[in-house]
């Protein structure tokens, strides 16, 4: 068929397609939407620069290695640091995540392998519930059920209170990445005549296991810095004390006091305990993300 | 002498929930041979593939009724253990899905399921799995490699090795080469020919020329129904019926 003539009208509607320039318009909304998200962007970007330019300025003139080492001095004398609070809180976030881990990504999975129902709605709603108690909330519910059937402040009682704060994020968040593993891995694993718990256990939780450790850390990195819960639980001491079953010092509690407390010694080195512990918490995610890294790969 | 018929189903009946999906379906598969079902999308056909190793059952609101038979056994009879069933009857996708994992912890995951677990056994099984696959040239050096870096027609002579591992008797075959480009098509449809003398092959296909080319057996469906069954070259050359000629002259589907 010969080619046909264009219709009449019909060069009107259609630019020349090599003017080197989009339409005016189109081009003014590009730059809208592409301004317009950019500055979204370096939005975000402000709070964190800012503290951590802030934690910088006011917390590295005291920070030395005297820091990590000794034990905090009584008033009156200058210099002194806050080991035993560097770590009581690795313990304390320890005992949280040995708790909160294997319970929440344990019902993480289950929500999303083989729940059903009505048990599955409570639970959900359960974590949903949980996950907006306050925090101080938390930390008296423990003193209730913890500190005062032992009698004692404790690291114990601190670390159910961060696993508590913890467990919502992770079972929810589990819950997703493992929902997010592909039908099709499922199958060829069932097909292989695998049970059903070995198809969740060797085929996709490994697959989900970049979003299980992600999730665990999101909630690991927010206990880290927790104060309410612990002010009725784990207390705070100003002494090395590794016991579990006693009062335990840790980084937030320890910023916590030095903050507020009327000796500019004690202020600045509340600064420098808040550098050392976005620091810590920095290093943890590093640290995990790098030994969880898998193997093989393309 | 009738040939030994690997699978057979009787009055089979399915149903997703009010929709009756595949109707009164009676079909004998014989053994060490390819079976092709074709037909338009929707007959049912995988459905009917997916009944023989009860992948169906992970479906909420599946209901059977009839029978349908592994070498005689019924597979929906209670107390059937559906995770033997399917080391018995091992699948193929459309989709090739090989596993996150290296392309030798693939073909291993049947085995070690089976609990073989010394490390001279796996390798010598897996590589008579990839041989049989037609891949172990393509891969053996680089058998740690993740699955995921292999190319799609690959991936899949790898699911293929992958079900082949377990040593089932039966390889199901759900439209294989379906995402394929036509060279790695013309390599699965090859390995289909040289697998059938060690297992029965049951192939669902929309290709009309892959079945013809590939198949001794040809079944075909619509709406859920099995509209004829029979030897492949008198099925494409002499249908019985008015439906499958106008199906596989192209009149519909």
């Amino acid at each position: 068929m010969p080619q046909a003539q264009p219709e009449p009208g019909r060069e009107r509607v259609l630019r020349p397609l090599h003017t080197g320039r989009p339409a005016l318009r189109r081009r003014v909304w590009d730059a809208c939407f592409v301004g317009a998200s950019g500055l979204s962007a370096f939005v975000v970007m402000v709070p964190l620069a800012l503290v951590v330019w802030h934690l910088l300025a006011k917390g590295l003139p005291e920070l030395n290695l005297d820091f990590f080492l000794h034990l905090p001095k009584p008033v009156g004398e200058t210099g002194g640091g806050m080991a035993n609070a560097i770590v009581g809180t690795l313990i304390l976030v320890g005992i949280a995540t040995l708790i909160a881990v294997p319970v929440g990504v344990g019902a993480g999975v289950w929500l999303a392998e083989f729940g059903r129902g009505r048990l599955a709605a409570a639970v959900r709603y359960t974590a949903d519930v949980m996950s907006g108690i306050p925090s101080i909330v938390v930390g008296v519910a423990v003193y209730g059920l913890v500190v005062v059937p032992m009698g004692r402040f404790s690291a114990l009682a601190g670390g159910v209170a961060l696993a508590l704060l913890m467990l919502p994020t992770i079972i929810r968040s589990t819950e997703e990445v493992v929902r997010l593993v592909p039908r099709s891995y499922r199958e060829a694993a069932l097909a292989l005549g695998a049970p059903r718990w070995r198809t969740t256990q060797d085929v996709v939780i490994p697959a989900a296991s970049a979003g299980i450790v992600t999730s665990c850390l999101l909630a690991l990195a927010r206990a880290s810095g927790e104060t309410a819960p612990l002010l009725f639980t784990a207390l705070g001491n100003r002494f090395w004390s590794l016991r579990v079953d006693q009062p335990m010092a840790s980084m937030p509690v320890f910023i916590y006091d030095y903050a507020r407390a009327p000796y500019d010694d004690w202020n600045r080195q509340a600064w420098t305990g808040a550098l050392v512990l976005m620091l810590l918490v920095t290093l943890l995610s590093a640290l995990v993300r790098l030994t969880t890294r898998r193997a093989p790969r393309p | 002498m009738k040939p030994e018929i690997r699978i057979r189903t009787h009055d089979f009946d399915l149903f997703y929930g009010a929709h009756h999906a595949l109707k009164s379906v009676s079909l004998e598969v014989p053994a060490n041979s390819v079976t092709a079902i074709i037909g338009p999308s929707g007959c049912g056909k995988s459905t009917l593939l997916r009944s023989f190793n009860r992948m169906n059952d992970l479906i909420p609101g599946v209901r059977v009724r009839g029978r349908v038979e592994l070498s005689g056994l019924d597979v929906y009879a209670p107390g059937t253990d559906v995770v033997e069933l399917r080391r018995h009857v091992g699948m193929v996708f459309q989709r090739a899905n090989p596993f996150p994992k290296s392309i030798f912890e693939n073909v291993a995951y049947g085995l070690r399921l089976l609990g073989v677990n010394r490390r001279a056994e796996l390798e010598a099984r897996v590589e008579t799995s990839l041989r049989r696959a037609a891949l172990w040239e393509e891969v053996r050096d680089r058998l740690g490699r993740s699955a995921l870096a292999l190319s799609g027609g690959q991936q899949q002579r790898l699911c293929i090795a992958r079900a082949l591992a377990v040593e089932p008797e039966v390889v199901l075959m759900d439209e294989p080469a379906s995402a394929l480009d036509p060279t790695a098509t013309a390599r699965v449809e090859e390995l289909v020919l040289e697998l059938k003398s060690r297992y029965t092959i049951v192939v669902v296909t929309h290709n009309m020329q892959q079945a013809a080319r590939i198949s001794d057996t040809t079944a075909f469906m619509m709406v859920g129904e099995l509209v004829e069954v029979g030897e492949t070259r008198s099925l494409f050359t002499r249908p019985r019926q008015k439906l499958t000629e106008d199906y596989i002259t192209g009149r519909f589907g």
